[in-house]
């Protein structure tokens, strides 16, 4: 994928050590609130990436360059206190008690509901614009949590491998839960090039999948990963019903669906292994980790609020949830929302 | 017990939710055709308010579906005479 273009000092320290090979040391910004630091979630976003597909015309090596890493480090203190901070403490239950505590986190919320406005509501363009934010983390679907086998052990680990096998599609490519994110993304005219529109994606959405891949790279937060993962799986049945059902008024065929029908079925499924098997599984073993599963568990569905308040804020404004690209000093990728009949 | 005595496939209650079902299956209809379980383990809808029957689809979750993970044991519970 291509690098994205700067949101500020930090950012820009990242993007220009990249693309020149020099490391500058850069300060860390005082920042009010990094969940949602345009600048801070970009620059720990494109130090992540080089985990995953890396940039065009980057060096593989940056990976693991000491500089780098230590700037990285810095700014990920800063965010997971504050993902602390926003969550507060979580009681270390014991592992019988881990699959009711972590139903209780992830309980549907009355109020304002993304999955029943995009069921009832959402325009085409809304829709396209709801995938668009989605696509960062659905186009390396389980990727971030792959990083946990591993790191666990015993049932734990046999529970996450369960898991893991259906969302790799039992090996079929086209089975595959990225790849069926990938055609539903084509059905609506996207590109569906990993990365495409990173641009575009605001820092509450980019400290979602930044969540992830900070609990990934961390065994110290081995805990926190599975416990975020159950938090997927178990808010994840009912919202895809809603989904392939707004998809389905809007005019998708079974294809441009499959990715939301998929999902209610299987995730039925994950939701109970996650749960009992692979967190209650890792707490019986391991009883100081349980604090940090539903940790996890907690930040997943604040900062996923998050996310999806942003939304449907935008949208009773009248306004695109997507940021709007400059185009400065780079040509536009990422334009193609613009020009998609509906 | 070793491997070779296993049976080719089980079924586990989970608490307050399906019946994972896993191993060596087939679902059928009465009439013997095949329901495709689509994934090598399926949850099966105990709580009666699936949308997808016989697989469950989280509607469990919304109807304060009760039932343990092992035998229930209520058949003397003078409440459902
Ligand atoms: S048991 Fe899950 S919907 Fe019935
Ligand atoms: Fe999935
Ligand atoms: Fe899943």
């Amino acid at each position: 994928m291509r690098l994205p273009e700067a949101r500020g000092d930090l950012s820009a320290a990242v993007i220009e050590a990249l693309m020149s090979g020099r490391f500058e040391v850069a300060r860390l910004p005082e920042v009010t609130d990094p969940l949602a630091d345009e600048d801070l979630q970009l620059a720990l976003a494109v130090c992540y990436e080089l985990h995953y597909s890396g940039f065009d015309g980057v060096d593989d090596r940056w990976e693991w360059h000491p500089g780098l890493l230590a700037l990285r480090g810095e700014i990920e203190y800063v965010f997971e206190t504050a993902l602390r901070q926003l969550t507060g403490p979580q009681p270390a239950v014991g592992a019988a008690e881990i699959p009711a505590a972590l139903t209780a986190l992830t309980a549907e919320q009355d109020g304002p509901s993304l999955a029943r406005y995009i069921q009832s509501n959402a325009t085409i363009e809304q829709f396209r614009e709801f995938v668009v934010h989605r696509s960062l983390y659905q186009l390396k679907e389980a990727d971030p949590h792959t990083f946990a086998i591993p790191r666990l052990t015993g049932r734990a680990k046999a529970a996450l491998i369960e898991i893991q096998i259906d969302e790799y599609g039992s090996g079929r490519l086209a089975r595959m839960h990225a790849e069926l994110f990938r055609t539903t993304m084509g059905c609506l005219g996207l590109n569906t090039a990993y990365g495409a529109y990173l641009d575009r994606l605001p820092a509450v959405t980019l400290a979602v999948t930044n969540m992830l891949s900070m609990f990934a790279l961390h065994r110290r937060l081995r805990g926190a990963l599975v416990g975020q993962l159950a938090a997927f799986e178990m808010s994840s049945s009912l919202p895809n019903s809603r989904y392939g059902n707004g998809l389905r008024r809007l005019g998708g065929d079974e294809h441009a669906t499959l990715f939301y029908d998929e999902h209610v079925e299987a995730d039925a499924v994950h939701e109970q292994i996650a749960a009992h098997d692979m967190c209650g599984s890792l707490v019986a073993e391991h009883p100081e980790l349980a604090a940090d599963v539903l940790f996890g568990a907690a930040a997943s569905e604040a900062l996923g609020g998050r996310a999806s308040a942003h939304l449907l804020d935008s949208w009773a404004a009248g306004r695109s949830s997507l940021r709007e690209v400059s185009g400065q000093g780079r040509p536009a990728q990422t334009d193609q929302l613009a020009g998609v009949a509906s | 017990m070793t491997d070779q005595h296993r049976p080719a496939a089980t079924i586990t209650p989970y608490e307050d939710g399906p019946l994972l079902l896993r191993g060596d299956f087939e679902i059928v209809t009465p009439d013997g055709e095949r329901i495709e379980p689509g994934r090598p383990t399926v949850a099966l809808c105990r709580c009666g308010r699936s949308r997808v029957k016989p697989f469950c689809d989280g509607t469990h979750k919304l109807i304060d579906f009760h039932a343990p993970a092992g035998r229930q044991n209520s058949r003397l519970d003078p409440e459902t005479d």
